[in-house]
C-alpha cells in the first residue's frame, strides 16, 4: 500500500526506487531475500540430483559387474559365446542386436518422421492437422508391450507369410545386400524387431520435428518463398538449418526408445544368442537378454555378466549422446565461416 | 488377466501389509518359480476362504525364490530345480516338494494332430542338437512307420528366459543323450546348439512360436498343451513304450521315484522306470529356513502346505498338475519335524 502511493507521489523517476526500498519494511526484504535463497537452493539441490543418480547407477553398475570385468576383462565384449552352463559369457550378440535393431529403427523412422512433420507443418490444410497431430501423440503413449504383442501375433504372421518370401526373392537375389535377406521366414528376428521399434519411435521423432518446425518465423519461409523456393527447398534450405538442434534432439529421443526398449523387442526379435548373417535370423538384444534371464540368473559370474550388459548400455547411451553433441558443434562452427 | 494379477499383488501386498497391523489374521509370503504358480494362486484362494489366513505368492522365477529366501525376505522360496544337499546345508535351509508336473513336447507340422506323432529320447536329443534337421529324416520316419513326413525344415524353439520347465527338460535329455551331456548339459538355461531355433520368453512364448512357425518343435508344461489344443506327442520311455502325456503317465513316473533314499529330497523325475511312465516328469520345491526367527509364521507356512497336501489335491489335478503321494507327505512332515527349529531349538511342527 505504502508503496503504491509513493509511486504515484513521486515527483522524479531517480528518487523512486530509493523511496520504494525505504518505504518497504526491513523485515518483508529479509523474508524474500530468504524465499530467494531456498528457491535457489532447492533447485540447485534437484539439479545436481540428477548428477547424484547418474553417478550412483554407473557405481552401482560397475560394482555388480565387477567379477564379469575381472574374469573375462575386455574380450567381454568382443565374444559371441554366453553359456549358462559352463559360465562362459560374452556380449557381442547382443551389443549386435540393439546396435543393428536401433539402427534399422532409424533408418526408417527419420525419414518416415520427417514427412509426417513437413505436411502437418507446411502442407496439410489445417482442418487436417489437430487429429493427425493428436494420432501421433497417442501413438507415443501405448505402452511398449502392446507394440510387441501386436507385433508377435499380428505383425510376425503377416510378415512372414507374405512379405519375407517375397524379400527372399527379390532382395536376397542382389548382389552384397542378398545374404541379409536369406533364411527361413519365421517373421521373427532382427529386421521384425527393427520395424517394430521404427513404427514405436516414429511418433517421437514426428512430434518432436513438427514442434520445432512451427517455431520456424513465418517470415522466414515466405522469403523464400517470395523468391520462388519450392516446398522442398524452403524445408531444406530454411527450415531444417533454422530447427537443427531440436531435430537432432528428437532424433535422440527415439534412439534413446530404440537402444532401450525392452518388451517390444524381447516379443519379436527371437532371443537367440547367435549371430546370423541374415536380417531374418533370430537374435538377442541387450535389454531383451536382462529382461529373459536377470530373475532365474543364479551365480555370481551370470549376474554380474548381465550387470556388465547394462554397464555397455550405459555406455553406448552415452557414446551416442556424446558424438551428437561433437556433430552440432561442428554444424555451429561451420556455420561461422560460410559466406 | 494373469498380468493384471501380477500388476495388483504388490498393491494387494502393501494393502495385506497395512491391515496386518490392525487385524489378527496371519499373512504369510513366498516367492519362487513360475511352474506352480497357478496351483499356488488356487491354494491360496481356498486356504483363505477357510482360514482367513493369506498366502502372498510372487512368480518371480525360481532363481529370484533362491535369492529371496536366503536373503529372507519371504517365509518360503520357490524353485522348479532342486537345491543340491550341500547347498542347502550352507545356507541352512529345508527342501520339499509341493508338486508335480510333466514338460511335453509340442510340434507344429501340417498335417499331425495331437498324439500322432512318436518321438525317442534320442531323436528329441538330436533334434536339439540340430543333428536332424528335416521332419522328414530317416530317424523319425523309422519311429513313425505309415506317417506321412513333410520335407519341412524342424525350427527348435526354447524358453528364452532361465525357467525350471528347461531344468527339467535338459536333464531329460542329458540322461537318454551323451552326447547332449557333454557339449550341452543341464541347467535352467543352456547354450542352445541348434542353427535354426529361436526362444519364447515364458511357456506362452514357445506355446505360440510353436503354433506360429511351420515345422517348429518346442516344449511346455502340459497344462499350457492341453489348453492350447497343441500337438503333443508321444515320448518312447525307459521301457521302451510309447506314452502319451497325461495325469496317469505322471503319476506312474512319480511312483517310480525314490523319495526316501534322496538327502533333502534332492530327487528328478525324469526318464523313470515303469511301463506307463512319462519320462519328462518333475518336481518343484518349497524351501524354508532350518532355524526359524519368528516361529509363529514358519508354523503358518508349514500348516498352509500341509492344509494343501491333504485338501488340495482337487485343484491340483483340476490344474493338470500331480498332488504328492501321501507316503512322500509323511516324509516331507518328518523332515519338518525334525529339522525345522526356532531359535531355542524347539522343533516347530
Amino acid at each position: 500500500m505504502h508503496a503504491t502511493v509513493s509511486i504515484i507521489n513521486a515527483p522524479q523517476g531517480a528518487l523512486l526506487s530509493q523511496r520504494m526500498l525505504n518505504s518497504i519494511p526491513d523485515n518483508l526484504i529479509r523474508r524474500q531475500h530468504f524465499y530467494d535463497l531456498a528457491f535457489r537452493n532447492a533447485t540447485r539441490a534437484f539439479a545436481f540430483l540428477v548428477l547424484a543418480l547418474l553417478l550412483g547407477i554407473l557405481v552401482t553398475l560397475l560394482i555388480g559387474s565387477w567379477p564379469a570385468i575381472k574374469a573375462f576383462g575386455p574380450g567381454f565384449v568382443t565374444s559371441a559365446q554366453w553359456n549358462p552352463v559352463t559360465q562362459k559369457f560374452g556380449a557381442l550378440v547382443p551389443i549386435f542386436g540393439t546396435l543393428s535393431t536401433s539402427f534399422i529403427a532409424l533408418l526408417i523412422g527419420i525419414p518416415v518422421s520427417f514427412g509426417i512433420a513437413v505436411f502437418l507443418t507446411e502442407l496439410s490444410p489445417l482442418w487436417l492437422r489437430r487429429p493427425i497431430g493428436t494420432a501421433i501423440e497417442l501413438l507415443a503413449a501405448i505402452p511398449s508391450i502392446i507394440y510387441g504383442m501386436w507385433g508377435l501375433f499380428v505383425f510376425a504372421p503377416i510378415f512372414a507369410d507374405h512379405v519375407q518370401p517375397w524379400m527372399i526373392e527379390t532382395l536376397g537375389a542382389i548382389w552384397l545386400v542378398g545374404p541379409l535377406f536369406q533364411g527361413a521366414p519365421q517373421g521373427i528376428g532382427i529386421l521384425t524387431a527393427g520395424l517394430i521399434l521404427a513404427i514405436m519411435v516414429i511418433p517421437f521423432i514426428a512430434s518432436v520435428m513438427r514442434d520445432v518446425f512451427e517455431l520456424v518465423p513465418a517470415m522466414l519461409k515466405e522469403s523464400a518463398y517470395a523468391v520462388g523456393a519450392t516446398t522442398w527447398e524452403v524445408v531444406w534450405n530454411v527450415v531444417l538449418p533454422y530447427t537443427k538442434i531440436g531435430v537432432v534432439g528428437g532424433i535422440l529421443l527415439g534412439l534413446g526408445r530404440a537402444l532401450g526398449e525392452t518388451m517390444a523387442v524381447t516379443f519379436v526379435i527371437g532371443n537367440a544368442h547367435r549371430l546370423g548373417t541374415s536380417l531374418f535370423s533370430p537374435g538377442n538384444s541387450i535389454a531383451s537378454a536382462l529382461a529373459n534371464e536377470f530373475t532365474e540368473a543364479d551365480g555370481v559370474l551370470y549376474t554380474a555378466s548381465l550387470v556388465e550388459l547394462g554397464l555397455i548400455l550405459f555406455l553406448i547411451t552415452f557414446v551416442v549422446l556424446a558424438l551428437s553433441k561433437v556433430l552440432l558443434l561442428q554444424l555451429a562452427k561451420r556455420e561461422g565461416t560460410r559466406t | 488377466m494373469k498380468l493384471a494379477h501380477r500388476m495388483f499383488t504388490p498393491a494387494l501386498l502393501a494393502l495385506g501389509i497395512c491391515t496386518a497391523s490392525t487385524a489378527t489374521a496371519a499373512n504369510i509370503t513366498g516367492a519362487g518359480a513360475t511352474f506352480p504358480y497357478p496351483v499356488y494362486a488356487k491354494w491360496a484362494e481356498a486356504y483363505k476362504a477357510k482360514t482367513g489366513t493369506s498366502m502372498n505368492y510372487q512368480s518371480i522365477g525360481s532363481g529370484g525364490g533362491i535369492k529371496q529366501i536366503k536373503a529372507k525376505t519371504v517365509d518360503f522360496g520357490a524353485s522348479d530345480a532342486p537345491l543340491k544337499p550341500a547347498e542347502l546345508e550352507k545356507d541352512g535351509l529345508v527342501q520339499f516338494p509341493a508338486v508335480m508336473g510333466g514338460v511335453v513336447p509340442v510340434v507344429n507340422i501340417e498335417g499331425v494332430k495331437p498324439g500322432e506323432m512318436k518321438l525317442s529320447g534320442k531323436a528329441l536329443a538330436d533334434i536339439y542338437l540340430g543333428k536332424i534337421k528335416k521332419w522328414s529324416d530317416p530317424a523319425i520316419a523309422e519311429l513313425n512307420k505309415g506317417m506321412k513326413l513333410p520335407d519341412t525344415a524342424i525350427t527348435v524353439v526354447n524358453r528364452s528366459d532361465g525357467s525350471g520347465t528347461t531344468f527339467i527338460f535338459t536333464n531329460y535329455l542329458s540322461k537318454v543323450s551323451p552326447e547332449w551331456k557333454e557339449k550341452v548339459g543341464n541347467d535352467k538355461s543352456v547354450a542352445w546348439p541348434a542353427a535354426t531355433g529361436a526362444g519364447g520368453k515364458g511357456n506362452e512364448g514357445v506355446a505360440s512360436f510353436v503354433q506360429r512357425l511351420h515345422g517348429a518343435i518346442g516344449y511346455v508344461e502340459y497344462a499350457y498343451a492341453k489348453q492350447n489344443k497343441m500337438a503333443y506327442t508321444l515320448l518312447q520311455n525307459r521301457e521302451g513304450n510309447f506314452v502319451k502325456p497325461d495325469d496317469k503317465s505322471f503319476q506312474s513316473a512319480a511312483a517310480g521315484a525314490d523319495w526316501k533314499n534322496a538327502p533333502g529330497f534332492y530327487e528328478i523325475l525324469t526318464d523313470e522306470p515303469g511301463k506307463d511312465s512319462w519320462p519328462i516328469t518333475g518336481a518343484t520345491f518349497i524351501l524354508v529356513h532350518k532355524s526359524q526367527m519368528n516361529p509363529a509364521t514358519a508354523k503358518e507356512v508349514l500348516k498352509f502346505f500341509d492344509w494343501a497336501y491333504k485338501e488340495g489335491d482337487k485343484l491340483a489335478l483340476e490344474l493338470d498338475y500331480i498332488p504328492m503321494p501321501d507316503d512322500v507327505v509323511k516324509l516331507v512332515q518328518a523332515e519338518w519335524k525334525s529339522k525345522i527349529r526356532d531359535m531355542a531349538g524347539k522343533t516347530i511342527w
